[in-house]
């Protein structure tokens, strides 16, 4: 114990710098995976077909292994940042388009033939009605992304990628070494404490943009 | 409850002020009703034989209100949705005081028409008084008088602005919901209303008090409105005329309450008005609307000038009395009726 503290003093900037670097990657893929996978649950939601094989499609990209994506990215796209972020846009995708298809349909048809009958157009009815009424579940699809992207990117350096993934990797890869399990122990540790300060911003997130009239 | 309507006088129907034309130019002015006129519009939905809706012909004269009353799925709703167009006919003309109606933007047609609903519909996410400024902002009306408008709106259906302005559609009864589901319908001063069954959730006493409130304020406001209704009592109590639809929504009737009660055209009308046609004749007359007897000195069981000649029947019967007397609000006595009274205002078919 004390030598796992005394490691993680002396490494203490190493690892801000990969902590930051590991929110950055996941905050990055995060952003995009929402943009693609509202996207996507905006045009399938009131389409059976559409939305089966939005939901399919996504689900299946969660069934690849994260390190044979990864492996497989690497000649399509290199090493580094950019296999990482497609990596975990990939595994985000799932959860936040099947929020945003859940969230749309349970607006009541009521309320959508209001917003028809006082003239709303479709654009204006997503935009003002619909996805404001969706949100609280869109979110959720977003948090739950991020839970699961957090642990996804730290295979990442694997394919060269930034973050918390390299101590993991460098420790295990030292088995036996002066310590090699303190360092992939700090590594860990550092991804779990992301986790929840991610939790703790979605906490955050949901109370500040959650429609108030939907709280009350 | 309208302060200056004297109990008597019948607000002419159709007046039109000039100007109609004009739209949100700064009035505030209640815009009376606008005549509708539906000419051989039939509705046939892809896939299907049978149209829905089937050469459907009615002039809804400016200011009134007008009861389709008919049997689920004969159509009535898909006519009256028609008139916004959220339902597009496959033929025919529908004219607002002469404006072809399918000649214009649906979005901008269904801001001009005020559309009520009986799942109420309001935006949960919303508060009330955005709710209610929800047609005035797309028709860019400035802050100033959407706000005022709002209030005005409130307070006409007795919800105090200051206490329900922020307030949100969950924190409200049903009933209050529904008066802010029919001033968002009116935010904008629509020329004509579309009103789906918007009482038929609500609780039998909850629903009186939102027809007689509504009563109330149509006296005032003239709108053109079709109201839709299978509650036959209902298009007693609110329509200036009734139009008793069968299916493909084919006119069996299109006419006021009480000829309706007294001369139903045939069998299916009959139905609808059900046993005690006389008795629900004398519903639809005001005991003030008759000549008074002069009144005498004896002190009688009263009602008021605004009572039906049911009440009057009621009291008579209830007290066993001879006659009773009429009063105004501040309870002096106008004059008596007694039993030839009713019979033979039954007989005149009333002076509605």
């Amino acid at each position: 114990m004390d030598r796992f503290l005394s490691y993680v003093g002396r490494h203490t900037d190493d690892l801000l710098q990969q902590g930051l670097e590991h929110a950055t990657v996941v905050g990055t893929a995060i952003v995009i995976a929402t943009v693609l996978g509202v996207a996507l649950g905006v045009t399938t939601w009131d389409r059976p077909m559409g939305r089966a094989a939005a939901v399919a499609t996504t689900g299946t990209f969660l069934t690849i292994p994260s390190f044979a994506l990864l492996g497989l990215l690497i000649p399509l796209l290199g090493l580094g940042w950019t296999p990482t972020v497609v990596a975990l846009v990939v595994y985000s995708l799932l959860p936040i388009t099947r929020n945003t298809i859940v969230g749309l349909r349970e607006v009541a048809p009521a309320i959508l033939e209001a917003a028809r009958g006082t003239g709303m157009g479709p654009t204006r009815t997503l935009l003002r009605v619909q996805l404001p009424l969706a949100w609280p579940l869109i979110l959720t699809g977003i948090r739950v992304s991020t839970q699961l992207t957090v642990g996804i990117a730290a295979i990442a350096a694997y394919v060269a990628g930034p973050g918390l993934g390299n101590e993991i990797f460098d420790g295990l890869s030292r088995l036996g070494s002066k310590n090699a399990i303190n360092q992939a122990l700090a590594g860990t540790l550092g991804v779990i404490v992301l986790a929840l300060a991610f939790d703790l911003l979605f906490f955050a997130v949901r109370r500040l943009t959650t429609p108030r009239g939907l709280r009350v | 409850m309208s302060d200056h309507a004297s109990p008597t006088a019948t607000v002419p129907a159709g007046t039109v002020p000039a100007g109609t034309g004009a739209d949100a130019d700064g009035e505030t002015a209640t815009r009376h009703g606008a005549r509708i006129e539906l000419a051989d519009v039939s509705k046939i939905y892809a896939g299907q034989e049978e149209p829905a809706v089937e050469s459907f012909s009615m002039v809804i004269p400016a200011g009134e209100l007008v009861c389709f009353v008919g049997p689920s799925g004969c159509g009535k709703t898909t006519t009256m949705k028609m008139v916004n167009r959220l339902i597009e006919p496959t033929s025919g003309r529908i004219t607002m005081d002469g404006e072809d109606l399918l000649s214009l933007n649906p979005h901008e047609l269904r801001r001009r028409i005020g559309y009520v609903i009986q799942q109420i519909g309001l935006f949960p996410h919303m508060s009330i008084a955005d709710n209610v400024a929800l047609v005035p902002r797309m028709l860019g009306w400035d802050k100033r008088r959407t706000a005022e408008r709002v209030d005005e709106l409130l307070h006409l259906v007795g919800l105090e602005p200051g206490r329900f302005r922020s307030r949100y559609p969950r924190q409200l009864s049903g009933g209050q919901q529904q008066r802010v589901g029919v001033i968002r319908a009116l935010a904008a001063d629509p020329p004509v209303m579309l009103m789906d069954e918007p009482f038929g959730a609500t609780d039998p006493i909850t629903r009186e008090h939102l027809q007689n409130e509504f009563l109330a304020l149509q006296r005032r406001l003239r709108k053109t409105i079709v109201f839709v209704t299978h509650d036959f009592e209902e298009a007693l109590r609110l329509g200036d005329r009734i139009a008793v639809l069968g299916e493909r929504s084919r006119i069996v009737q299109y006419d006021t309450p009480d000829r309706i009660l007294a001369e139903p055209a045939d069998d299916y009308v009959r139905s609808f008005v059900g046993g005690q046609a006389a008795i629900k004749r004398l519903g639809l007359i005001r005991a003030g609307d008759l000549d008074l007897l002069p009144a005498g000195s004896a002190s009688l069981p009263s009602v008021r000038v605004d009572a039906t000649l049911r009440d009057v029947l009621d009291a008579i019967v209830a007290h066993r009395a001879q006659r009773i007397a009429v009063v105004d609000s501040d309870g002096r006595v106008r004059g008596e009726l007694d039993f030839d009274s009713l019979t033979a205002a039954a007989d005149s078919g009333g002076a509605r």
